[in-house]
């Protein structure tokens, strides 16, 4: 009988500024999803239902970053309401591709993009959830590996520390057997500096690491760009390296600053 | 009960569409005075941020408007740089492209039917609920997206944001022998399909049929993904080159989303009604088997009925990617060499939810100079408001719940994607 079992710890998902992959990983775990759904109480998840239970939560999962005044005053109201909170994606973790935002003139932007600049509510930064409030896990990858978030989520709700780790790319590319890009081929891979965690995909597909996870730990970020310029790299392609979808995060923030400098 | 005068009806947040969206109608009588799909969607600035990137790391940046249809917008971009800088690609290439895009239908189709957009037919908040009276459907529907997504992450590594596709073909193309193992469960996922839309044509739906416009692509031979002119009910008929001399985008400030407009005519629609409306006679033999037996016959006007469209569009997509399996050889190599010049492309394709246009200027290092992207929800915002305009009259009689389920569901014909939506437009728009 559903009303004999132990209250099922209550989950919310929220949105912020997104491409809303990350909270689709959950519904494309396919095989996991009913099962899931069972463990828990998915109270608040607009993607896929529209019934909106009321907080507290047990476990909060945002995704997304703060790019609007009314976004950065929710996500104070969403820390309240969470006993856990989790920000899942480079969005979330690292303030997304759309922190480009955070090294122009924002009001340009929007000129450049809207016809009626003056409807435009939005900050001149794009932020991680971190920055504006404290965070109990940062889920990396753009998108996030759904493996993972089922790893979290199951950690989470056994009192447990997730298991994911935060060595580089170049250890899931050797396990996996590829050939390195840029030894062998000279292709410029981020994978030296970039968290593991999708399962070296990109060089398994004959191309260098583009960054999707963030920076690992402790990088040696400067240390790679200079084997980008071996490789013939110019130090605006060196920036556009770094800025990518974790540009934001403060290693590659600052590696694509002195690519920008040569 | 009793109709009141003055009635305001407001979703402050909608469920189940992509994306951050409110929803406000305002009636004096049977008389509806304003309807506003309010999109709050905080503005992401991609086509600001592009300016100055390679044009080679278009596909990858632009896949980020959207989680729910990333090829789309690989696919879009690419074409619009190929025709920028004269990229042919091999025959080969272009049959693993149209594979790629049916793994995204069948996966994007089979998260509205079965996850968005049936449990309002059937009365439920969400397939959740939905599974514990009908668990079946709701597996068959998540194998259904799962058979879609096993395409797109055997061809591209992942589901979404897939890392393979690249301007000029793919960054490696799988030997023929690699995509043998999709067979058996496309079989299955072209029968489930077929049961799909057999059953969701037994969903009770009522009767609204308003005058469309319908633009889809509409290819000489093929039901279109990749490539075609892009045609209309009301007769047009031009390349995607002359896309904005035809189509024009208004900002209003209810919406961080650009409102589309067809110069000279008004609103219109895309997307799967459109494309089977335009294209019926490009549909395989099984399709419009299926079709005619779901008493679908173009034209279908009824957006209620979209529901029905879209698990067509999924028995199609499951017969060409087999059809496709049958034929590829691997491709001597996997991409064609492309360097960058001053040039401008431009190109459309069929993106689950419509035409997705994008326009790209570069320079003489091939880097961007101006970007333009044109998302179909977009497009299809005016034409939601219209939607909604015509239908609330009828339901005047209802309760205020009533009118916001059907107003929702009304939404939710359109398998909105507001992410996608608040991302776009260009400079200086306002030329009304």
């Amino acid at each position: 009988m559903r009303s004999k079992s132990p209250p099922r710890p209550k989950v919310a998902v929220f949105k912020f500024a997104s491409c809303d992959g990350c909270q689709l990983s959950l519904l494309d775990a396919e095989d996991e999803l009913l099962d899931v759904a069972r463990a828990i109480d998915i109270a608040y998840f607009p993607e896929a239902t529209s019934v909106m239970k009321k907080g507290p939560y047990d476990i909060g999962l945002v995704e997304g970053s703060v790019t609007t005044h009314h976004d950065a005053e929710r996500i104070q109201h969403i820390r309240r309401q969470c006993k856990t909170l989790i920000t899942i994606g480079a969005c979330a973790t690292a303030g997304g591709i759309q922190a480009l935002r955070n090294w122009a003139e924002v009001d340009e932007f929007v000129r450049a993009v809207y016809a009626s600049p003056q409807f435009i509510s939005t900050l001149k930064t794009s932020t991680s959830i971190a920055e504006h409030v404290p965070v109990d896990f940062e889920l990396r990858g753009c998108p996030i590996s759904k493996h993972q978030l089922i790893e979290v989520i199951s950690a989470t709700l056994a009192g447990r520390k997730p298991n994911v780790p935060t060595y580089s790319v170049c250890m899931e590319c050797k396990r996996r057997g590829n050939v390195c890009t840029m030894v062998a081929h000279g292709t410029p891979c981020l994978g030296p500096v970039t968290q593991a965690g999708c399962g070296a995909l990109c060089p398994a597909y004959h191309r260098g690491c583009y960054g999707c996870f963030g920076p690992m730990e402790s990088p040696n970020a400067a240390s790679l760009s200079q084997q980008f310029r071996v490789l013939g790299q110019s130090g605006p392609e060196i920036t556009r390296a770094f800025r990518g979808f974790n540009a934001w995060a403060w290693p590659f923030r600052q590696a694509s600053g002195e690519g920008h400098r040569s | 009960m009793s109709t009141p005068r003055n009635r305001t009806i407001k979703v402050d947040y909608m469920a189940r569409v992509e994306g951050e969206g409110a929803l406000y109608v305002k009636m004096k009588g049977d008389r509806v005075e304003d309807v506003q799909l309010k999109i709050f969607e905080p503005p992401r600035l991609f086509e600001a941020f592009l300016r100055g990137r390679h044009f080679s790391e278009a596909p990858d940046i632009t896949a980020r408007i959207c989680g729910i249809c990333p090829i789309a917008y690989q696919m879009s971009a690419i074409h619009a740089m190929e025709r920028a800088l004269g990229v042919e690609v091999h025959p080969m290439v272009r049959m693993l492209r149209r594979l790629f895009y049916c793994g995204e239908w069948i996966e994007s189709h089979g998260l509205h039917v079965f996850m968005l957009h049936a449990p309002d037919f059937l009365g439920y908040p969400d397939a959740i609920a939905l599974a514990r009276d009908h668990k079946e459907t709701v597996e068959m529907g998540l194998r259904l997206k799962k058979a879609g997504n096993q395409i797109v992450a055997l061809l591209g590594g992942r589901e979404i944001h897939p890392v393979s596709a690249a301007v000029g073909g793919f960054h490696r193309v799988p030997s023929r022998g690699e995509l043998e193992p999709l067979r058996e469960e496309l079989k299955w996922a072209l029968d489930a399909s077929i049961a799909t839309a057999k059953l969701v044509s037994t969903f009770d739906c009522i009767t609204f049929e308003p005058d469309y416009e319908f633009v889809a692509l509409r290819h000489p031979t093929e039901y279109p993904l990749n490539e075609g002119r892009i045609a209309s009910s009301r007769g047009l008929d031009i390349s995607a080159d002359e896309y904005e001399e035809h189509f024009q985008e208004r900002h209003v400030k209810h919406s961080n989303a650009l409102h589309s407009y067809h110069r000279g005519f008004g609103s219109y629609l895309v997307g799967p009604m459109s494309r089977f409306n335009l294209n019926y006679d490009r549909l395989p033999e099984i399709a419009q088997q299926v079709a005619r037996e779901c008493r679908l016959v173009p034209p279908v006007r009824n957006p209620f009925r979209s529901i029905v469209v879209r698990s067509v569009e999924m028995v199609f997509a499951c017969h060409e990617a087999l059809r496709i399996l049958d034929a590829y050889e691997e491709p001597p190599e996997p991409r064609a060499k492309v360097r960058g010049r001053s040039s401008i492309g431009r190109a459309a394709t069929e993106a689950p939810r419509g035409i997705l246009y994008h326009r790209y200027e570069l320079d003489e290092h091939g880097l961007i100079v101006s970007a333009k992207i044109v998302p179909p929800t977009s497009q299809n915002q005016p034409r939601i408001e219209d939607d909604l305009r015509e239908l609330m009259p009828g339901l005047v009689a209802e309760s205020n719940e009533e009118i916001t389920l059907r107003a929702e569901q009304a939404v939710r014909n359109y398998d909105p994607c507001i992410s996608c939506a608040t991302h776009f437009l260009k400079l200086n728009i306002d030329r009304t």
